[in-house]
């Protein structure tokens, strides 16, 4: 009498053959029932191969593997469901944007465009979105720099628990609150009026707790040996953090900057309770209402005029364009970083 | 010097500090008047007319609608985005962890207007006849009720629920990855070494280490759904008489897409009524995010 050693395993190939079974049952179905579309037909499809996989391993290997293959199979479909809207936005928004993203597009205002004009551009937003994110970034950067040298370096009482508290309150804020609070406090509280700076504000108030998180992270990880070395050299403690600490968490703290920077330039709920939108160019980002980038977007989008749904995805596919350029020189900055950070 | 380098960081911290709280306090000044003139009560009254004489708003339907979308977004996009989060931190091949990582953090990173504007041009149209098939078969589940006769599908919650889906999907999908990737290889090993499938090991040795991480990375994504505003205000067509039913093609509102689409019309108790809404949404979402942060706090100092 045999002994098996060995539980019975389906072989190599059944995955492919029910695979096979559930396509040919998917072509079945829908030539017998109403057409469903691709992605019904898709659905159907891989319903079907989990189903006759997990039976068929049922069968023959037993519940426990039947289960394992069948966490499989929903897991690689969970990761088909995750990609496949990625594809779907970058790619529709490239069909729809890319023919009107012209030279012409980038260096025009919307000045002097009536509702039944096709032309017009995006430059005055170009620009209001540069001096919006700019100003953030002037903002937001030696302030959070500063406030994660103070919590890290100096932080021990009261005060650094509360702004730690603070800082993580505020990464919670939603960009419209941040917007609101920025209408009520400068725009009607100080009288400022509408203007890019007002949006410049909310944008740094949603990059500084990015920006001190990160700068926090980066400066613990560097090691206290660097500091102590530093000290043993009879060098002061500021200039140890300028010259010492700082330098050495410089990139990562760059990457957590750059990848603040990439989200605020997309949002678009704060510009529009801040520079509320403006058709010509406007240079001085101080007084007056401004356009941005996002708020031009959501414009035209909503707008009825013609032509205007065509600008939207044009400025739509700019905008990606801007933010993924952001993002990538972002992760590129990552990989010069010497203290193995994670963000 | 020493002592200046030191004052100056500290005088930063402390201004962190002091802008937050005089932002909130100015934030509850200008809603206060726009309260007292209402004549309807601010937490029950399902519709939006501030500037109307006398003046009626209150945010009940509004929070309703908040809440719905955000949980419905929750119910489509945890699954996925777990099953993702196991993908890259159990099953991936090393090679595939770093470019899968970039890819879920570049779906973070598209701008939300582009997701509206997406999900009105390209989803809509083409969500019509499964929101007419959940409408016709699936009336029983909760919240997916129509009336017959009533216009289905459209701009509806739903359709704004599946946007925000998407849009939450990477948030929960990489901090889960990020708990997930904490569990010692050792535990799964020692599963698997008892004879456990992979599946096994996961339930065993993964799941119960990190389920306070995932539940916050579930209640982070919630804080987002929440706040979200432009997708929103875009893909959803507002009705005058909120509802929740998902499915209805005028549906129901958000808080923060009533902020957007009511501010440009809106006069001085107008907006003085969409910084009340506003307030509201703040401490719905602080709640939340404090919640997750401690979750999230309690477990890695227990780690």
């Amino acid at each position: 009498m045999t002994v098996r050693l060995a539980a019975p395993t389906l072989p190599r190939w059944a995955p492919v053959a029910l695979g096979g079974a559930a396509a040919a049952l998917t072509a079945l179905l829908v030539a017998l029932t109403p057409a469903q579309g691709r992605a019904g037909t898709l659905v159907v499809f891989l319903a079907g191969y989990a189903a006759v996989l997990t039976v068929a391993s049922y069968a023959v290997e037993g519940r426990r593997r039947a289960a394992d293959r069948l966490a499989r199979v929903l897991i690689a479909g969970a990761v088909g469901a995750a990609l496949t809207p990625l594809v779907l936005v970058l790619g529709y928004t490239v069909a729809r944007g890319a023919k009107g993203l012209t030279g012409y597009f980038l260096y025009h205002s919307m000045r002097g465009i009536g509702p039944l004009d096709t032309h017009g551009g995006i430059y005055h937003s170009l620009l209001g979105t540069l001096e919006q994110v700019g100003l953030a970034i002037a903002l937001a950067v030696p302030l959070g720099l500063l406030t994660a040298v103070y919590i890290t370096e100096f932080g021990r009482g009261r005060l650094a628990a509360a702004v730690r508290f603070v800082v993580d309150v505020m990464t919670g804020i939603p960009s419209i609150v941040s917007g609101l609070f920025v209408l009520a406090f400068w725009v009607i509280g100080l009288g400022q009026g509408f203007s890019g700076f007002a949006a410049s504000i909310s944008l740094a108030i949603l990059m500084l707790p990015v920006v001190v998180r990160s700068a926090e992270e980066m400066i613990r990880l560097v090691p206290d040996s660097l500091r102590e070395a530093s000290y043993a050299l009879g060098v002061p403690r500021w200039k140890t953090v300028t010259s010492v600490v700082l330098p050495t968490a410089s990139a990562g703290i760059t990457t957590g900057v750059m990848l603040a920077v990439a989200r605020v330039t997309g949002e678009t709920a704060p510009l529009l309770l801040t520079a509320f939108g403006f058709d010509s160019i406007r240079r001085n980002p101080f007084k007056g209402p401004q356009s941005g980038l996002p708020l031009y977007v959501f414009d035209q989008a909503t707008s009825s005029a013609r032509g205007a749904v065509d600008r939207a995805w044009a400025a739509a596919l700019a905008l990606i364009l801007v933010v993924v350029l952001l993002y990538v020189a972002a992760r590129l900055v990552t990989r010069r970083n010497r203290l193995g950070g994670t963000s | 010097m020493e002592a200046a380098f030191r004052g100056g960081t500290a005088a930063s911290a402390t201004l962190v500090f002091v802008v937050i709280v005089a932002i909130a306090a100015f934030l509850v000044h200008k809603a206060v008047p726009a309260l007292d003139g209402n004549s309807a009560s601010f937490l029950t009254e399902r519709q939006w007319l501030p500037d109307r004489e006398p003046s009626r708003f209150g945010i009940a339907a509004l929070v309703a609608g908040t809440i719905v979308t955000s949980v419905a977004a929750l119910v489509l996009a945890v699954p996925v985005a777990l099953g993702v989060a196991l993908f890259v931190s159990e099953y991936a091949p090393p090679r595939l962890k770093a470019p899968l990582g970039y890819v879920t953090d570049l779906l973070a990173a598209v701008p939300s207007v582009v997701y509206g504007l997406w999900g009105v041009f390209f989803l809509v149209p083409r969500m019509q006849k499964l929101q007419e098939f959940l409408a016709a078969h699936l009336s029983w589940v909760p919240f997916f009720r129509v009336t017959p006769g009533e216009p289905v599908g459209g701009r509806s919650l739903f359709a704004a629920s599946v946007v925000l889906a998407i849009m939450v999907l990477p948030i929960v999908a990489a901090i889960s990855r990020e708990v997930f990737v904490q569990v010692p290889q050792s535990h799964r090993e020692a599963a698997l070494a008892l004879g456990a499938t992979k599946l096994e090991a996961i339930r065993i040795a993964v799941l119960p280490a990190s389920r306070p991480g995932v539940v916050s990375a579930i209640m982070l994504g919630l804080g987002r759904a929440l706040g979200e505003t432009i997708a929103v205000a875009l893909v959803l067509s507002a009705a005058f008489t909120p509802s929740l039913r998902l499915l209805r093609a005028e549906g129901g509102n958000t808080i923060a897409a009533n902020i957007a689409t009511k501010f440009g019309e809106a006069g001085v108790p107008g907006r003085g009524a969409l910084i009340a809404s506003g307030l509201v949404l703040f401490a719905i979402t602080l709640v939340v995010n404090v919640v997750a942060r401690a979750i999230l706090f309690r477990n890695r100092r227990a780690a």
